[in-house]
């Protein structure tokens, strides 16, 4: 056993059985671990509990976002709208709320409703009206964002009430809300994506639409759920996010699907579709939430961190070609 | 026994007619050749079959049933299974994912959460088909891009046997393949007759189709327009059919040798 472990393909085969069993690729773990180090030995108050906490709280918007960024990519798809329905989503809520005055639990369905449906339209623009994805959801993007700042007036509303404002800053057993319900909501995708037949069907429509058609899947309707859920998860995040900042801000989310989308392909989803796990997604999504705390706690303008994430996407994107041409014929 | 019978299909795309009313029948365990001249629409024809091209007009039987209104995956459950000339296969995802695509079996989990698929079981059968179509793939976990162009064709026959399939349609699955490949093509399609399954053959390679088939369905502009019993024809009128009257002696010679 021993000589077999000093063989060259040993690392090969501890990368193929993560890929295979734990659906994760092994470098972005390794990016992650490094990344930790090198924020630890730059600053000391990076290795704390209530610090790793932040950042946790700080991924747990963003890592809603990229678990439905996973998806809609894994599936050959791409969802630019994300960060404006959650902001809209977030208006909305806080509307119900606030303005109507109506229980909480209706503010919560608003928010997920209000994403759902922004999805749905999105979905069913992709499929019926054959307008390519980028571009009904970039036009989403404006139309979503733009609602936002009608239903508010272009002002955050405030005065959300005690039970909402529990989701965004409670914590129980000293967690913060949003990290349980990000760690519930990836639990139940990565088995969604994983072992279900919807997961599957998912990523061999990314991976070939044309097979999954002679397959016998419903290839248009299952775009049309795989947006839906996309636009509900951003609604999702619209209503953390609202609850941590206790106010509903139609400026919420700008810029957030780079991050998303980011985070996902940096957990190892194939750009292209037909490769995605939401293990990978969330490792992506932390390496994002260290960055961005490390440059912070670096005191690295804001500024610089925007132009931090744009280069990961891009080089994320260049590894992962790089990869595939060499190791596969498709 | 006819198993299925096409009656007068229709199919245009935009200002395009590519079948102007096809008449084909094959009956149960029947080995049906389909040629014809690259355009004729045999493609067209077989995809109407399957169900992936809904035709303008017509009528499809398949054991008894009328199937033109059905989707893919309807037809599929009914036994009708294809082999696509590109392969259709997921190129990312393993040997078991793709026989098993859009049939995946599943178990509770727990007992409980319904809806799991069963991977050890599709590995199982999976590993027991490729073993029966007496092939030899590297592992059955590698996704199939990583495979040569025969190994991904068996994994692509495999999917079309795994579910007892009453009619198998082979598009060119010969085109691709070196000489010993070819043969066990073609003694699976000896198989498969023996087992009472009907295959509709579509090639190029004419002595292909001679040697394997019952009948012979010659598809031009469009129209079948010829239907032949293999045994009684031979090389030269088929050629001839394919292209349409006219000295063929020469084509056929060619065929003949290639």
């Amino acid at each position: 056993m021993a000589s077999e472990m000093a063989q060259p393909g040993f690392w090969a085969r501890v990368q193929r059985a993560s890929v295979e069993r734990l659906h994760i690729r092994l470098e972005s773990l390794v990016v992650l671990l490094a990344l930790s180090a090198a924020m630890a030995v730059l600053s000391p108050f990076f290795l704390s509990l209530s610090n790793f906490l932040n950042i946790l709280l700080a991924t747990s918007t963003i890592g809603v976002l990229a678990i439905a960024a996973t998806f809609v990519i894994g599936s050959g798809g791409l969802d630019l709208s994300l960060g404006s329905v959650m902001g809209l989503a977030g208006v909305a809520g806080a509307f119900v709320a606030v303005n109507l005055g109506w229980p909480s639990v209706f503010a919560v369905i608003a928010c997920i409703l209000a994403g759902g449906l922004a999805g749905y339209i999105n979905g069913q623009l992709v499929t019926r009206a054959f307008v390519p994805a980028f571009i009904v959801t970039l036009g989403m993007l404006g139309l979503a964002r733009g609602l936002a700042l009608v239903i508010s007036q272009g002002r955050a509303i405030y005065g959300l009430p005690a039970a909402i404002v529990y989701i965004g800053q409670g914590r129980p057993f000293g967690i913060p809300m949003p990290v349980i319900l990000l760690v519930l909501t990836a639990i139940v995708a990565h088995c969604v994506l994983a072992y279900t037949r919807f997961g599957r069907h998912t990523l061999a429509l990314g991976d070939s639409e044309g097979a999954a058609r002679a397959a016998g899947i419903r290839v248009e309707h299952h775009r049309r759920i795989i947006y839906t859920l996309s636009g509900a998860l951003a609604g999702l995040a619209g209503l953390l996010f609202t609850a941590r900042v206790n106010a509903g801000d139609p400026t919420a989310g700008i810029n957030y699907e780079l991050t998303a989308i980011t985070a996902a392909i940096i957990g190892g989803t194939n750009l292209f579709g037909g490769r995605a796990s939401i293990l990978g997604t969330m490792i992506g999504a932390l390496i994002m939430g260290v960055l961005q705390n490390g440059l912070t706690l670096l005191a690295v303008q804001s500024y610089y961190q925007q132009m931090a994430i744009g280069a990961v996407l891009i080089l994320a994107v260049f590894i992962d070609q790089y990869q595939v041409r060499k190791e596969s014929r498709v | 026994m006819t198993l299925l019978s096409l009656h007068g299909i229709r199919k245009s795309f935009g200002a395009v007619d590519v079948l102007h009313g096809v008449d084909l029948s094959v009956a149960a365990g029947e080995v049906v050749g389909l040629v014809g001249d690259n355009g004729a629409g045999k493609s067209t024809l077989m995809k109407t079959i399957t169900g992936i091209y809904r035709a303008d007009s017509g009528s499809i039987e398949f054991d008894g049933k009328d199937i033109l209104t059905l989707d893919p995956g309807q037809r599929r459950e009914l036994g009708i299974e294809m082999i696509y000339q590109d392969l259709s296969l997921a190129k990312q995802q393993d040997v078991a994912a793709n026989i098993f695509l859009g049939r995946e079996p599943t178990k509770k989990l727990f007992g409980l959460f319904p809806g799991i698929v069963d991977k050890a079981e599709m590995d199982r059968q999976a590993a027991k088909m490729i073993e029966r179509l007496g092939a030899h793939l590297p592992s059955i976990n590698r996704s199939v891009g990583s495979f040569s162009g025969g190994q991904q064709q068996t994994v692509a026959i495999a999917r079309a046997l795994t579910f007892n399939p009453k009619l198998v349609i082979m598009d060119e699955p010969t085109a691709a393949l070196a000489v010993r490949e070819v043969q066990s093509v073609l003694d699976l399609i000896r198989r498969l007759r023996s087992e009472g399954i009907a295959v509709i053959l579509i090639s190029h390679r004419l002595n292909d189709v001679l040697s394997v088939t019952d009948r012979i369905v010659v598809l031009r502009h469009g129209r079948a327009d010829a239907d032949l019993v293999t045994a009684k024809t031979n090389m030269n009128e088929v050629v001839s059919r394919i292209v349409g009257g006219g000295d063929t002696s020469a084509a056929a010679a060619h065929e003949q040798r290639g």
